[in-house]
């Protein structure tokens, strides 16, 4: 009988990508760990994602729950919440918590995600000025809607919006502000965004597009935002949505290689260190560094695999979709939409039922693949188009009806 | 004018093919129903689908409704009667004055009525003098009539339509009968189901419609029907299938005629060789010919429409004369005629080498004869000039006014592009037409709007010499009047009121009748005297009767010609008629390795100014193309679908190429009825050659050498709309009418053009339409549709290729009130979730039935016979000009039981 005791692995981080990486291992290897998690917030792991709707009323705090404290337990799990590392002592390969806890570890997962990035302009400082990542920000904005009438959100992307309409909800006079010219530039085509903004302008947001923020103005609480054309805006609370830096300082002062963040390889372990793996993100893999929830799911399946010494999976990477979580609006996109010199279009404009499609193909080795969507109005074959995205299928002979639905090509399928 | 209280029918008879059948048409507000009249020998209440679309083509649309003459700015203007027919007889009077009374012809046609004929007749042969007045029907049956006359002295077709029904063996030579006469095909098909034992033989180039139903078929080669024939009567004269004493007593020339039959054909090794055909064929067809007694051999434009048209008739006839089957029941040569009033025109002497009432230009005695009866200055003493040298002679200038009554040279000619340069340079070019806008009228200084059908009274004769009314039913449109009452206006303003007083057609008629039997004495068969003397009413309810109906003797004992033996020649004895084998004029080339063939469609009629405005005759085959062998397609570089252009030594066109497996090697066809109101590029006209037959002057129609290359386009489209859009500007365009909207097949050859915007300008979507639209720039892809009140107003599809959806489903669309969510969905897929929601192209266009649905119907539903298709989807079951296609389909599909339909163009 052997007493050889069970290997030690600590996740810092309490996040969906440590969590999910937790239970994608213990689905392959239910007893094999010892372990620990450490996180900041001081409860149980939750959908992050969900957030806009307990922001816009359509959700409890209670619904989006993940993992409760009875889950760690009954996984025989100690959760230390509210109490994040501060330092990884490689030599020892123990990790020291706030509170001086220290936990010793055979493998150690990094998962400290990322941090609202806040512009540095002045007054930023100011109550009333806030991010938009966490459950005290949904508090603190929903608290705000009782007290105050006028929001601006600075910040046009995916984020950005969801807070503007969740606060719209919440009955605030709701401007969104964006230094470009379209909205979710980053997700959606031009005539895409367009649609989305009228959109919304129908329910009642306002919006400030090619507008640079230049002071947040007020004495001790956020008056007004002034922009760099002079002129300004009142308002009583100001959310910031501008992008999310990953939470690297950990990993830095353990001398792990960073670059925008922390470098994985295909295993999600660190480059520099084989102990120490990194999901979520907090990540850069071949360069792209993820702020969706997809990849996430990826990287937590192989990075189990790998911890459970079922060393098979490779990560190569994600291709990306998004669904703006605003009730009513359907708005899809995934991949490469922008495309480029070497890529071609498919489009389908139906403005009268609200309708606007786009897919991007891309012709390599007598191959056409999809790499990139943006569905607005009608978005029930995003998912099929993303499957087909991830899989590198040629779609050459669906080409013609690719773009009006599964259906259609489904039924050319059976036909042929 | 008539006018029309509310009658419960009227009788007509349809004015498409000679086969003349009886309609009776009901009016119910602006809709016209027409069906086929039980009463009718005819056709005994049946109607193929031009006749029964006819009620679609009872439309204003695009009518010519006024006078108009075209003033200095080269405009038309509209002008009353009065000054109208005060400008036309105050310039062809200067004009005769000034050049001579050859200097003015009339181009007529077949499609007038017998009195309309009659009058122009009379009017430029015996009060102009001269015999400048010839006819389409010259492009069409001239040859037989030119046949006739040289083997019976005159004009007489001897056989029935009963004839067809009493015969054992039907030899149809030149004839695609199940398309072209589809109610006479339908006669005979219903007789070998009765009679299984009867033989159908079929001699055409072609694989048709008509060959699948035969028991034998010889695909000989294009003009060698002169050598087969000959072959024939040489081998009837070896196998002593002889009528010795007929031959004797009856006929003369059969001894130079044997002769020359055997010079080329008494071996049939080289009857075989020189048509290309199985020397098996040609000895189981001659086998067949020699033994049924009761043999009708009809002949069509295959046979005529040839350089040795002539000849080609005389061979057969030549056959039928040496074993005596003439003038017998079920038995005899029959010419099977294009339109619905050749035979009346050859009765009234409209051709330019004819007199009237089958009397003779070159007689002195006929010439006096008709000038004492008509009372008529002067008469025409020498042949006019037959169609081509009229306009040959008009691009010389030798004629300097014409006038065009309801035909459209521009379009049916031979060299048809120089009847376009020869109008462009006539002095005065009057046209009388239903249209206004066609090829031709765009030449003309002067238009008159003449009656159209449902407006016109009178007569026509059929195929088998059968005279039947065509009653008006309807009050005219606009101004429209009669062609008689425009000639005769003119004739009263040279001062011949009393000569042209006709206050009807019945007055016509009268005379007409009474010419008949003037001076006849039973000199001459075509006599119908007996029916001289009807008043108005009595003329209006006169019944379906065949010639002679002479004034004294027996009409009934006549009715079988020849029945006595006796011709009309001086001696009264027929005569054999020397034929040796000659080939086309213009022999293929490297340049010009190619036959083309030139022929109609099942559902189309002439340059389509009438079926083209019937949605359902449309659908059967919407566009211009050129068919061919799939070897030929491959090494000329085309590919089905494609466009080709074919080029001869005249001109040229661009149409879609097809391939029907039914184009012998080497040989082309292309439909005669596109005109450029309806395509950019289709008219055949312009491609055939000019020469014709020496005696008939009916031109080769059936065989110009000509090459096929691809049409280079770098885009294909088309597009449907509620009403016609400004699509003509594509480099290549089909416009095809449709139920409740118009189609436009488009192809061009511009590259980078935005589309989007090219597309909302030309359909006529404003900035803010419910527009919807589909691109795939790089694929070359482009989809647009404009949607009105939730209907579908326009769409157009454009791709790089041909491979564009069906026409059939997204035309069905039409007919909604409103688009349902699916519909929208589709529309730009350009089909249903359904796939057999998609009846693909139609076959049967009585009841609409596309191929899609036929072909599921066999392979799903186990209808393995014509029979079980026509009980379960009644395809085939109203005129049957798509049985042959519907046995097609069953030989394609019913081994293929479980397999699903493919959609398709």
């Amino acid at each position: 009988m052997s007493l050889r005791r069970k290997p030690r692995l600590v996740v810092v981080g309490n996040g969906m990508a440590g969590m999910r990486t937790v239970e994608e291992l213990l689905k392959l290897d239910a007893d094999g760990h010892d372990i620990t998690v450490f996180g900041s917030e001081a409860h149980g792991n939750y959908n992050r994602i969900l957030l806009s709707p307990v922001l816009a009323g359509d959700k409890q705090f209670a619904d989006i729950m993940l993992n409760t404290r009875e889950w760690y337990e009954s996984q025989r799990i100690r959760l230390h919440a509210g109490d994040p590392v501060v330092r990884i002592d490689r030599q020892r390969r123990v990790v020291i918590a706030h509170s001086g806890l220290e936990a010793p570890y055979d493998r150690l997962l990094l998962a400290t995600g990322s941090k609202p990035f806040v512009i540095p302009v002045p007054g930023h400082q100011l109550p009333g000025v806030i991010a938009f990542r966490d459950i005290a920000d949904v508090e603190a904005m929903l608290s705000a809607s009782r007290t105050h009438r006028r929001a601006a959100v600075i910040g046009g992307g995916l984020l950005g919006l969801e807070a503007a309409n969740g606060l719209m909800r919440q009955g605030m006079d709701v401007t969104v502000i964006h230094v470009m010219d379209s909205l979710m530039e980053r997700q959606l085509d031009k005539p895409a965004a367009a649609l989305l903004q009228a959109a919304l302008e129908r329910r009642g947001l306002q919006f400030r597009l090619s507008a640079q923020t230049a002071e947040i103005v007020g004495s001790d609480r956020v008056t007004a935002i002034r922009f760099k054309d002079g002129s300004e805006l009142t308002t009583d609370l100001v959310v910031m949505a501008v992008g999310i830096r990953p939470n690297i300082e950990l990993a830095k002062t353990a001398g792990l290689l960073c670059d925008r963040a922390i470098v994985v390889d295909d295993t999600l372990q660190t480059h520099t260190d084989p102990r120490i793996y990194a999901v979520g993100e907090c990540v850069q893999h071949r360069g792209a560094v993820y702020g969706l929830v997809a990849p996430l799911w990826e990287q937590a399946r192989v990075c189990a695999a790998h911890l459970a010494a079922l060393g098979v999976k490779r990560y190569g990477g994600s291709v990306t979709s998004t669904k703006l979580k605003v009730t009513g609006i359907d708005l899809y996109s995934a991949g490469d939409f922008i495309g480029g010199a070497d890529t071609e279009d498919l489009v389908l404009r139906d403005p009268r039922r609200g309708v606007y499609k786009r897919l991007v193909i891309r012709k390599s080795d007598g191959v056409d693949r999809i790499v990139g969507a943006v569905l607005y109005g009608d978005v029930a074959d995003g998912p099929w188009y993303f499957e087909l995205m991830q899989k590198c299928t040629d779609v050459a002979t669906l080409r013609n009806k690719l773009l009006f639905g599964r259906a259609f090509c489904d039924g050319a399928g059976q036909a042929a | 004018m008539p006018t029309f209280p509310a009658r419960a029918e009227v009788k007509s008879t349809c004015p498409y093919c000679g086969t003349g059948c009886g309609v009776s048409v009901r009016v119910d507000g602006d809709r016209t129903t027409v069906v086929g009249d039980d009463a009718h020998p005819t056709n005994a209440g049946r109607l193929c689908v031009k006749g029964s679309a006819l009620g679609e083509t009872v439309v204003p649309d695009g009518r010519l409704l006024y006078p108009q003459i075209r003033d200095a700015n080269g405009l038309l203007q509209r002008h009353h009667w009065d000054e109208t027919l005060d400008h036309v007889a105050t310039r062809l009077t200067q004009l005769i004055e000034q050049h001579g009374r050859e200097s003015v012809a009339w181009y007529v046609s077949g499609q007038l009525l017998t009195e309309d004929y009659y009058v122009a007749n009379k009017l430029v042969k015996g009060f102009v003098g001269t015999a400048n007045i010839d006819t389409n029907s010259r492009l069409c049956m001239s040859s037989a009539v030119a046949g006739h006359k040289r083997a019976f002295g005159e004009d007489i077709v001897p056989v029935a339509y009963d004839d067809l029904e009493r015969a054992d063996l039907i030899v149809l030579v030149g004839s695609n009968t199940a398309w072209c006469h589809p109610i006479l095909f339908q006669r005979i098909v219903r007789e070998k189901e009765r009679r299984p034992d009867m033989k159908l033989v079929v001699i055409d180039p072609r694989r048709t419609a008509t060959t699948e139903m035969a028991d034998l078929h010889l695909p000989l080669r294009a003009g060698s029907d002169v050598a087969l024939f000959n072959g024939l009567l040489s081998y009837l004269n070896q196998h002593g299938v002889i009528d010795a004493a007929f031959v004797e007593h009856r006929t003369h020339g059969s001894r130079e005629a044997l002769a020359a039959a055997d010079a080329s054909g008494a071996q049939l090794a080289d009857v075989a060789a020189t048509c290309g055909v199985d020397a098996s064929l040609i000895a189981e067809f001659y086998r067949l010919f020699a033994i049924h007694e009761r043999v009708v051999s009809c002949f069509s434009m295959g046979v005529n429409q040839s350089s040795s048209g002539t000849d080609k008739v005389n061979a057969i006839i030549n056959c039928h004369l040496l074993t005596g089957r003439i003038g017998k029941p079920g038995a005899g040569p029959f010419s099977l005629t294009g339109q619905p009033n050749a035979m009346g025109g050859r009765e009234v002497g409209g051709l330019s080498n004819m007199l009237a009432a089958h009397m003779e230009l070159d007689s002195p005695s006929d010439r006096d004869a008709v000038q004492t009866f008509w009372r008529s200055p002067m008469i025409a003493d020498q042949p006019g000039l037959k169609a081509v040298d009229l306009f040959d002679a008009i691009d010389q200038g030798r004629i300097k006014a014409v006038w065009i009554i309801a035909t459209n040279p521009v379009v049916s000619l031979p060299d048809a592009d120089k009847v376009k340069r020869a109008l462009s340079r006539c002095e005065l070019v009057i046209v009388s037409d239903v249209i206004e806008k066609t090829d031709t009228t765009a030449f003309a200084h002067v238009l008159l709007p003449a009656l159209g059908w449902g407006e016109k009274d009178g007569t026509v004769t059929n195929s088998e010499r059968c005279i039947s009314r065509q009653r008006p039913f309807v009050e005219p449109l606009g101004e429209a009047r009669a062609d008689w009452w425009m000639l005769s206006q003119v004739a009263q303003r040279w001062g011949y009121a009393e000569q042209f007083a006709y206050r009807n057609a019945a007055e016509i008629f009268d005379e007409h009748a009474r010419l008949s039997g003037w001076r006849n004495d039973g000199r001459r068969y075509f006599d119908i005297s007996g029916l001289a003397g009807m008043d108005a009413e009595r003329y209006d309810a006169l019944q379906p009767l065949r010639w002679p109906q002479p004034a004294h003797g027996d009409a009934a004992a006549q009715q079988q010609a020849f029945a006595d033996g006796r011709y009309f020649h001086d001696d009264g004895r027929a005569r054999f008629i020397t034929t040796a084998p000659r080939p086309p004029v213009n022999a293929l080339s490297d340049e010009y390795p190619l036959a083309l063939n030139t022929g109609r469609v099942r559902d189309h009629w002439h340059t389509m100014t009438r079926t083209g405005l019937a949605p359902t005759l449309a659908a059967h085959i919407a566009e211009p193309f050129v068919d061919l062998h799939a070897h030929d397609a491959l090494t000329c570089g085309v590919a089905d679908g494609s466009l080709a252009r074919v080029t001869t030594r005249w001109g040229r066109l661009v149409a879609r190429v097809r391939i029907s497996g039914e184009m012998p090697r080497g040989t082309l066809f292309v439909p005669i009825h596109w005109s450029a109101q309806y395509a950019s590029d289709a008219r055949v006209g312009a491609l055939v050659n000019p020469f014709v037959d020496p005696v008939s002057g009916e031109p080769e129609f059936k065989h110009t050498p000509a090459r096929v290359e691809p049409f280079i386009v770098t885009w294909h489209g088309f597009a449907l709309a509620r009403s016609a859009r400004p699509m003509e500007t594509s480099t290549w365009w089909t416009r095809i009418t449709g139920a409740q909207f118009v189609r436009y097949e488009l192809a061009g050859r511009d590259t980078d053009t935005d589309w989007p915007s090219l597309a909302r300008a030309a359909l006529g979507a404003a900035a803010d339409a419910d527009w919807l639209e589909y691109e795939d720039r790089s694929a070359g892809t482009y989809r647009g549709a404009l949607i009105v009140d939730d209907r579908i107003e326009a769409c157009l599809f454009i791709s790089k290729r041909a491979d564009l959806p069906s026409r059939a489903w997204l035309s069905g669309l039409f007919a909604k009130d409103r688009l349902s969510e699916p519909d929208r969905i589709g529309l730009l897929v350009g089909e249903p979730l359904e796939p057999t929601d998609d009846q693909g192209p139609t076959v049967c266009s009585c009841y609409g039935i596309g191929r899609n649905r036929i072909v599921d119907g066999i392979r799903r539903q186990g209808l393995h016979t014509v029979q079980a298709l026509g009980e379960t989807l009644r395809c085939g079951t109203n005129c049957g000009s798509c049985v042959p296609e519907l046995k097609v389909l069953l030989a394609q599909n019913r081994g293929l039981a479980s397999d699903p339909v493919l959609p398709s163009i």
